[in-house]
């Protein structure tokens, strides 16, 4: 898009020969600095849209960023500390310093490495959930909107029987039926409690998609039923099936340390909700030892939020108004500076 | 008005040579809205026949609602006809299921109004005319043929050079482009049968030439039977060599297109040929408008659907709809008063 207005315009230019007719006309070098509009750069003409648009979104990017560099350290934490997470480390309650990073538990354990080890069955529950609630909400949202009828009747009664369930207190109910569940139980429940909100927006989406004529000339071509919902609908809702995945991924992540810490997980496993359940259990904050109980609340707290940006950005990107409401502002300033009436929005 | 009467009234070199495909006075009903025993139901089609031979187009004109997509609709199998019988080659198409329905699928193709919502945004114009080829041209072994036929039609619509367009999406071509993909892609398949649903309407004026002309030689180099469906008379005259007008769903004047543009019969057909602009009349003559809306026409209702806007209109009109009658070789037309 870019390439053709830069040529439209130059070629009009050299037409219109001489620099009387383009110093009366402000540039567009110009207009485009006045007007503070940011370029796109040109590294992204080549990819697809809407990735362009995504991977030039500030916002989205510092999530991006924030949360591989989550990923990679609990990846990497062997190579980040050289101490067993489930071992004692050193004496209990030792402060922040050399030997210790962030300190040790009353166990004596380290903490550093424990946050570094505990974002693995942190971050693959909440993903594992997150990942999982949202395919199962693709599936029947698609098909409930697609064929719609007595199979939208059907799977809908579904969907609202998941979204009525109080989610947590159903959680905790199933979960208090296996004894200490362990990471994986809790990512089963998760997943399972987790697929109404994308299944619903997912069902409202297709049954507008599937109305459009490219569906039905599709159809009229004799595709098959699969490759017309993978092929022709799911391409044009991948933002809203990224959406409901981010958001099932911060809730999974929110709900795993909400069931550890009260308790319900296994308390031997090392997750981010379990360092803070022994650290509640240890009464860290009333001996003073904060660096117990800081660290896991601050990982938990850079995901979430990383994963927030993220889907700001899909947002943005689905719904360009959000974004347009924000640049009014500087071309109103443009308007004014230019002596005109700014009064149109 | 059924096929027989159709022939009777109109015996033409369109009608000795066999349809391809033809509509025998096919209703369809849709329901309005009511409880299950209280339903109503709208007549979007009123004992319509049509038939499409091969290398001649057929213009159904008339205004928005007057059932001219619901029969090109009902054509590509969209719907089913409520009464009456669509034949292809003979043969009930609601007969058809399986090989023979991917079959006839391949037979009949469709062009549509809008070429912004008839390609998909996130495919791109090489997904778009590969589907049909794997799906209905076995000929076409390997991706080499695939791609040379591919590169073969978009120069065959006029798109050149044809391996830049390949790559590229819907988003980056301009409405006629994009139209020009849609035809390309209803061809891919060899078709006996082109419906194209007002394929003009959404260009602009500056375009639309270029695509009825695309029309033109396409159906004359490929022997289509073409269904073309517009609003617009004066594009009606020159595409198609028949014309049929249509007002809430039934069929009231038929014929050869420049018998029914120079003598139109009916007084619908004369409105709407007035209803084209001319500089050279500023002032509209002849019959008085009556303004209103085209009627919403249940079972229920009786008489000629036009009674309400009609300036010859009598208390006949109401009560029944007028047999067609011949007003011209192959022309006919369904009003009392000719």
């Amino acid at each position: 898009m870019a390439d053709i207005t830069q040529t439209a315009s130059s070629s009009l230019l050299d037409r219109l020969d001489d620099a009387a007719l383009a110093s009366a006309a402000p540039s567009q070098i110009e207009l485009i600095r006045e007007l503070r509009i940011k370029q796109k750069p040109g590294w992204t003409s080549r990819l697809s849209p809407s990735v362009a648009a995504f991977v030039t979104n500030k916002k989205g990017m510092i999530g991006v960023i924030i949360l591989l560099a989550m990923i990679l350290f609990s990846i990497l934490a062997p190579m980040f500390s050289e101490y067993n997470p489930h071992r004692r480390a050193g004496k209990p309650h030792v402060a922040p310093g050399y030997e210790h990073v962030l300190g040790t538990t009353r166990m004596g354990k380290d903490v550093y490495t424990q946050v570094a080890y505990g974002g693995r069955i942190s971050l693959a529950v909440g993903f594992g959930a997150g990942i999982a609630a949202a395919v199962i909400g693709l599936a029947i949202g698609i098909s409930a909107g697609y064929f719609g009828g007595r199979v939208d009747d059907i799977l809908t009664f579904f969907v609202n029987v998941v979204l009525v369930l109080p989610g947590l207190p159903l959680i905790i109910v199933i979960a208090s039926l296996v004894d200490s569940a362990g990471p994986l139980v809790i990512g089963i429940v998760l997943a399972l409690t987790g697929w109404g909100w994308p299944a619903r927006t997912i069902r409202t989406q297709t049954l507008s998609l599937r109305t459009r004529e490219f569906v039905l000339s599709a159809e009229l071509m004799g595709e098959k039923k699969w490759r017309i919902i993978f092929k022709e609908i799911f391409p044009n809702m991948l933002s809203f099936f990224m959406g409901g995945l981010v958001l099932g991924t911060i809730s999974a992540i929110l709900a795993e340390a909400a069931l550890s810490f009260i308790g319900l997980g296994d308390p031997n496993a090392v997750t981010w909700g379990t360092m803070l359940y022994w650290a509640q259990n240890n009464m860290a904050l009333q001996t003073g030892a904060w660096w117990e109980i800081w660290p896991p609340a601050v990982a938990i707290m850079l995901t979430g939020a990383a994963l927030v940006m993220i889907n700001f950005a899909v947002d943005e990107i689905t719904n360009p108004q959000l974004k347009a409401s924000r640049g009014i502002g500087g071309i109103k300033r443009f308007l004014r500076s230019r002596g005109r009436s700014a009064d149109v929005f | 008005m059924s096929l027989a009467e159709l022939e009777t009234a109109s015996p033409t070199s369109a009608l000795a040579e066999p349809a391809i495909i033809e509509m025998d006075n096919v209703d369809k009903e849709f329901v309005l809205g009511g409880a299950f025993l209280n339903q109503t139901f709208l007549k979007a089609l009123s004992g319509v026949s049509l038939r499409l031979t091969r290398g001649r187009a057929l213009a159904l004109v008339g205004e928005s609602g007057s059932g001219k997509s619901t029969c090109a609709r009902m054509l590509a199998r969209v719907y089913e006809p409520t009464n009456g019988s669509i034949r292809f080659h003979g043969e009930d198409i609601t007969s058809f299921h399986g090989d023979r329905m991917q079959q006839y699928r391949s037979q009949v193709q469709m062009v549509f109004q809008d070429p912004f919502g008839s390609l998909n945004p996130t495919q791109s114009i090489g997904y778009h005319l590969e589907r049909p080829l794997r799906l209905h041209r076995p000929d076409l072994r390997g991706k080499a043929a695939i791609k040379a036929e591919m590169l073969h039609l978009l120069e065959g619509v006029g798109l050149r050079p044809a391996a830049d367009y390949l790559t590229r999406r819907p988003h980056e071509l301009s409405g006629g482009q994009r139209q020009r993909v849609a035809i390309a892609r209803a061809l891919s398949v060899r078709p006996q049968v082109l419906l194209a649903d007002e394929p003009t309407s959404m260009l602009d004026v500056s375009v639309r030439l270029g695509i009825l002309n695309l029309l033109e030689d396409l159906k004359r180099e490929r022997n289509l039977a073409a269904l073309y469906i517009t609003h617009d008379i004066a594009t009606a005259r020159y595409f198609a060599e028949d014309a049929a007008v249509m007002y809430a769903g039934h069929v009231v004047e038929q014929g050869p297109s420049t018998s029914i543009t120079d003598n139109p019969s009916h007084p619908y057909t004369q409105l709407l040929i007035e209803s084209v602009p001319n500089p050279m009349r500023k002032v509209t003559t002849g019959n008085k408008r009556r303004a209103a809306d085209i009627p919403l026409w249940t079972r229920d209702s009786r008489g000629c659907p036009f009674v309400s806007r009609c300036p010859r209109a009598t208390a006949i009109c109401k009560e029944n709809m007028p047999a067609p009658v011949a007003v011209g070789p192959g022309h006919i037309a369904r009003c009392h008063h000719l």
